[in-house]
């Protein structure tokens, strides 16, 4: 293998797992250094820099970071990163004053943003430092997107939401609230130097031909519609036996608000197998412990609906097969169909985008599924001053994906306005630095705790289902917060191994716990992977490769499972190994905050 | 501040034929100096206990005084231990494997412990062919006491502090082959491949088997006018064999040109094969070997890899005719047979 080249920023940034896994490079360890030095605020600001809602993504985030997190590959459990996040909001002190504020001075540029999500709200907050003249149309009463209209009350509470939506307009942006914008070609005729489209996927899936569907105005609705419906006041109960089709995060929050809203026996039925269900293991925790059950390989055949009143569905009875790809059919098994009673069903099978609003003659090419052809990169339409991002670019993701792409959007944004090419994007800001403080010290806290991960605290049941609005997870104490930190291994602080100071004593290597080292004779990849000190099956981590040492060996290190508890520099006779913070922001289009007191 | 060794290992580490990690066979974490060449021998004896699949309590660890007899609590923390007085290690090893012969007696001593103060004792456990293991730690310096030249040391060499030694040096593994050792090995604490393979061979030797492992002394003792730096071993390193050692009923797996080649079969059908590299070199031939480290020593290499052994080798236990069992599970019946046999004893010798 070549020697690795560590200069690439992109080698140590994946070192960082949660991080690289961050759809927004948020510097998890980093923050979570500073949730355990108890400076939250900090900590708050770190998060705000990256990912624009720290307290709502804390409590609804979809947290890809968690299983990538290297805690997770050495024990039970990752550490609880998102939970952690909410820590540094709950405790945070004042930060607006931290915060960029929009000159008075605009810069002449004027742009719009369609839709009032997170996608759009990133692209202001990164914007509007710059001076650009913002106006963010809504077809909803206050900003957020989906975040107001679908994420229910008691996951997240609505004082949090209007807090960190404020933060963005309140940095200068003219919002439209209650305006739907009907017209993409009206909208071009305005003097705007770029357009943003960040409207969602608003459309909920429905089962239009199954029969019976039509049959019955009444009580068979779509999970979108009625949750929004929930969210704005509009719907206040539902009947008694409540079925929740699909099996999806919409579903769990489908089946949790129904029993809030006084249903007393609320069943989710899911077509396929439980292994296959999307939504995340604690939402379906969450719903099964508050009484919601949940039935799988079940797909619905009707809606059975006697004079005009719905009377329940009937489902037929199937088995997953998959094939050697792993390709999945459903294929009947042949019992007796299972009818079941609702007064309501929810139809919860996902969401698409739709765009009536855009004329299809403007130059925006749209592709698949109704789909606008975005590139991705730098989430500029055909037409070259029409953006999008969110959900609207590549269908339902999530928060943090819309406010990764707003970032990029915002970028591409200015270099559309100052008439440079949108694909000369700026590198992202790192920094390497050595912790080295003394013998056996050094600036972070090397020491690897035993503790398993700990639960957040949940109110009373009994309350919780008697109110849609009081927030069931109660978040982590201090004292909590600080020992989950604890349990973050801080891989951003890297080993780094300096080939010409080794004398080949092997003392790293004897030491490391993990037996991430080995000193050997070089070799192929796949080769070399089967004989190091433990093999390194986990292809999708890299090996560490030095140059030649005096002895024609090669230090090799798989960074897997390292803990990066510093044993290795501190046996090394000769600082060949160090242990250096790598911190990697992803570049904004403004400067959001100064970090330089980190 | 670490300096605690986390609890966590590699979640995949193999395990050995009797269901343990590499990680079972570990110790304390070491307080010695950072990269002492000890630390790698200490590593080189968990290996060679995991991949024979020694049951810890089975061993029995023993050592003197120097850093090199502080390493036995960092590894095998199982598995017995007694820390003797400086140089008195052979004497406890002596008594504890004639109390009981059940047991693996590893012996781990430094080269100022063995052939300074304590080399009447050294010199005694080799005549008797105590069924041991003894790694000396050779430094060619007295580390635990701030790097004062030790007898091991050569004739020339500079200290850190910049005297020169004006003797010559007791080289142990002469030492040994004069004085009728029946296994006798020399490595590199910087040379894994070989030490382990040898640790294994020694360690099913019935007899006393000395492995004089050159151990840098990073702190005191790795400077440029050292003969036992990194440095000038690695420069000087000259090895008689590469070794295998397979136990008994493994299958042989390498194999090496016919001619080259030699292999050893131990009393428990164990077997080493040696790849050699070194002409006229039988390592079952005493003089051989003691001609062959001779020439290395004119040409100013340091000679490594096994030099000698006796397949015949018969213990300490043999030659006393000692009882079986443990001395500590002799019941009275059998310490006291009665008058009758006394009187047959007493007859014996009128
Ligand atoms: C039930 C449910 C629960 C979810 N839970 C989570 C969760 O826990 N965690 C998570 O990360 N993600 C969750 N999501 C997904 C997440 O809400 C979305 O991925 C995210 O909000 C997308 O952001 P966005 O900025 O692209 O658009 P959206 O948040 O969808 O915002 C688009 C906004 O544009 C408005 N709009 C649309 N068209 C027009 C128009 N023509 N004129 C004016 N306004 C318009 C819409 O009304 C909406 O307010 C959930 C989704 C659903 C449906
Ligand atoms: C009876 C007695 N005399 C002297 C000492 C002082 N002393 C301690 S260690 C040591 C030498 C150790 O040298 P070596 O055996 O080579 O071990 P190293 O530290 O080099 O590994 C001496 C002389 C002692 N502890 N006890
Ligand atoms: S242990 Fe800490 S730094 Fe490492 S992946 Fe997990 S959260 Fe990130
Ligand atoms: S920091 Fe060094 S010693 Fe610790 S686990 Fe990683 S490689 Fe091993
Ligand atoms: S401890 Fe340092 S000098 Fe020794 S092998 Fe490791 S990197 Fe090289
Ligand atoms: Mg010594």
């Amino acid at each position: 293998m070549k020697p690795t080249n560590i200069k690439d920023p992109e080698y140590f940034h994946k070192v960082v797992d949660c991080q690289y896994a961050c759809p927004a490079h948020t510097p998890v360890p980093e923050y979570i250094r500073l949730i355990a030095a108890e400076r939250y605020t900090e900590a708050y600001m770190v998060n705000w820099e990256s990912n624009v809602f720290p307290g709502i993504l804390g409590r609804t985030c979809d947290r890809p970071c968690e299983p990538a997190c290297r805690r997770g590959r050495i024990e039970e459990e990752p550490v609880a990163i998102c939970r952690l996040k909410r820590v540094a909001a709950d405790n945070k002190g004042e930060v607006q004053r931290l915060m960029p504020a929009a000159p008075k001075q605009k810069n002449g540029k004027k742009i719009a943003l369609i839709g009032g999500g997170p996608a759009s709200l990133t692209v202001a907050r990164d914007l509007a430092p710059l001076g650009y003249e913002i106006h963010l149309y809504d077809d909803q009463k206050a900003g957020g997107g989906m975040m107001r209209s679908q994420i229910p009350a008691f996951r997240l509470p609505e004082s949090v939401l209007d807090e960190e939506v404020n933060y963005v307009l309140d940095m200068g942006v003219d919002a439209h609230f209650n305006t739907y914008v009907s017209s993409m070609k009206d909208l071009l005729e305005k003097d705007y130097d770029a357009i943003f489209v960040g409207t969602g996927a608003p459309r909920g899936g429905d089962l239009p031909k199954l029969p019976g569907r039509w049959d019955t105005k009444e009580n068979i609705h779509l999970g979108i519609e009625w949750l929004a419906s929930v969210a704005f006041g509009h719907t206040t109960r539902i009947g008694k036996k409540v079925l929740v089709l699909g099996g999806g995060n919409t579903a769990m929050d489908c089946c949790r608000t129904a029993l809030r809203l006084g249903a007393g026996q609320v069943t989710v039925v899911v077509r396929s197998p439980f292994r296959d269900m999307k939504a995340s293991p604690w939402e379906i925790e969450d719903a099964q412990r508050e009484g919601v059950t949940i039935l799988n390989n079940m797909p619905p055949k009707k809606f059975v609906v006697e004079n005009g009143k719905l009377k329940g569905v009937l489902f037929e009875k199937v088995a997953a097969i998959y094939d050697e790809k792993g390709k999945r059919t459903l294929i009947p098994t042949g019992e007796p169909d299972v009818f079941m009673e609702a007064d309501d069903v929810l139809v919860a099978i996902g969401q698409d985008n739709a765009f009536p609003w855009i004329e299809r003659d403007l130059g925006i090419k749209f592709g698949n599924w109704d789909l606008p052809v975005v590139d991705k990169t730098t989430f500029q339409s055909t037409l070259d001053r029409v953006f999008f991002g969110g959900d609207a670019a590549f269908g339902p993701k999530n928060i943090i994906t819309a406010v990764a792409h707003g970032h990029q959007a915002a970028i591409s944004i200015d270099l559309f306005c100052r008439g440079e090419s949108v694909y000369n994007r700026p590198a992202p800001m790192t920094n390497l630095v050595s912790q080295k403080m003394g013998i056996h010290e050094w600036a972070y806290d090397s020491l690897v705790v035993n503790d398993a991960r700990y639960l957040v605290p949940h109110v009373e049941k009994q309350l919780a289902l008697q109110d849609r609005t009081l927030e069931v997870e109660l978040g982590f104490d201090q004292p909590t917060g600080f020992k989950e930190a604890q349990r973050c291994l801080n891989c951003d602080i890297q080993t780094v191994f300096n080939t010409s100071r080794c004398i080949e004593c092997d003392a790293c290597m004897d030491i490391c716990p993990t037996s991430c080292i080995t000193f050997t004779l070089n070799g192929e990849e796949d080769e070399l992977r089967q004989r190091l000190s433990a093999p390194a099956h986990n292809t999708s981590q890299d090996l560490y490769v030095s140059e030649g040492l005096p002895t024609g060996r090669v230090m090799i290190k798989d960074e897997d499972v390292c803990l990066h508890c510093g044993l290795c520099a501190e046996r090394c006779p000769t600082a060949a190994w160090d242990m250096q913070k790598y911190l990697y922001q992803v570049t904004k289009a403004a400067p959001i905050w100064n970090n330089s007191m980190l | 501040m670490t300096y605690i060794k986390p609890r966590f290992r590699h979640p995949e580490l193999p395990r050995n034929k009797i269901g343990y990690a590499k990680a079972d066979y570990e110790g304390a974490i070491s307080t010695l100096c950072a990269g002492c060449g000890h630390d790698s021998i200490s590593a080189g004896i968990v290996q060679a206990c995991y991949e024979l699949s020694i049951e810890p309590h089975r061993l029995a660890k023993l050592s003197g005084i120097g850093c090199s007899s502080k390493t036995p609590t960092y590894f095998l923390s199982n598995s017995h231990g007694f820390n003797a007085v400086h140089g008195r290690m052979p004497s406890i090893a002596t008594g504890a494997c004639l109390a009981n012969r059940e047991l693996i007696y590893l012996g781990v001593s430094g080269d100022g412990d063995s052939a300074s103060i304590g080399m009447g004792q050294f010199v005694h456990a080799i005549r008797r062919n105590v069924n041991m293991v003894y790694i000396v730690m050779n430094n060619g310096c007295y580390g635990l006491t701030k790097g004062q030249h030790s007898a091991t040391a050569d004739a020339g060499a500079q200290s850190k502090t910049g005297s020169t030694n004006p003797f010559p040096s007791i080289d142990l593994v002469g030492l040994a082959l004069e004085l009728g050792a029946t296994f006798v090995g020399r490595s590199f604490s910087g040379d894994k491949k070989q030490l382990v393979p040898l640790i294994k061979a020694a360690m099913s030797h019935p007899g006393f088997a000395l492995l004089d492992v050159i151990s840098p002394c990073v702190t005191f003792n790795n400077q440029p006018q050292s003969t036992k730096s990194y440095d000038y071993v690695r420069a000087h390193l000259e090895a008689t064999a590469t070794i295998d050692f397979v136990p008994h009923r493994e299958e042989i797996t390498v194999s090496y040109q016919p001619g080259h080649s030699a292999s050893v079969e131990l009393h428990d059908g164990s077997v080493i094969q040696l790849h050699k590299l070194a002409p006229h070199w039988d390592p079952t031939d005493r003089n051989s070997a003691v001609t062959r480290l001779l020439e290395s020593k004119m040409k100013g290499e340091v000679l490594t890899g096994l030099l000698y052994i006796d397949p015949e080798s018969q213990g300490l236990h043999e030659l006393e005719q000692t009882v079986e069992q443990p001395l500590n599970t002799l019941k009275e019946e059998d310490l006291n047979p009665g008058a009758e046999v006394l009187e047959e004893i007493n007859n014996s010798f009128r």
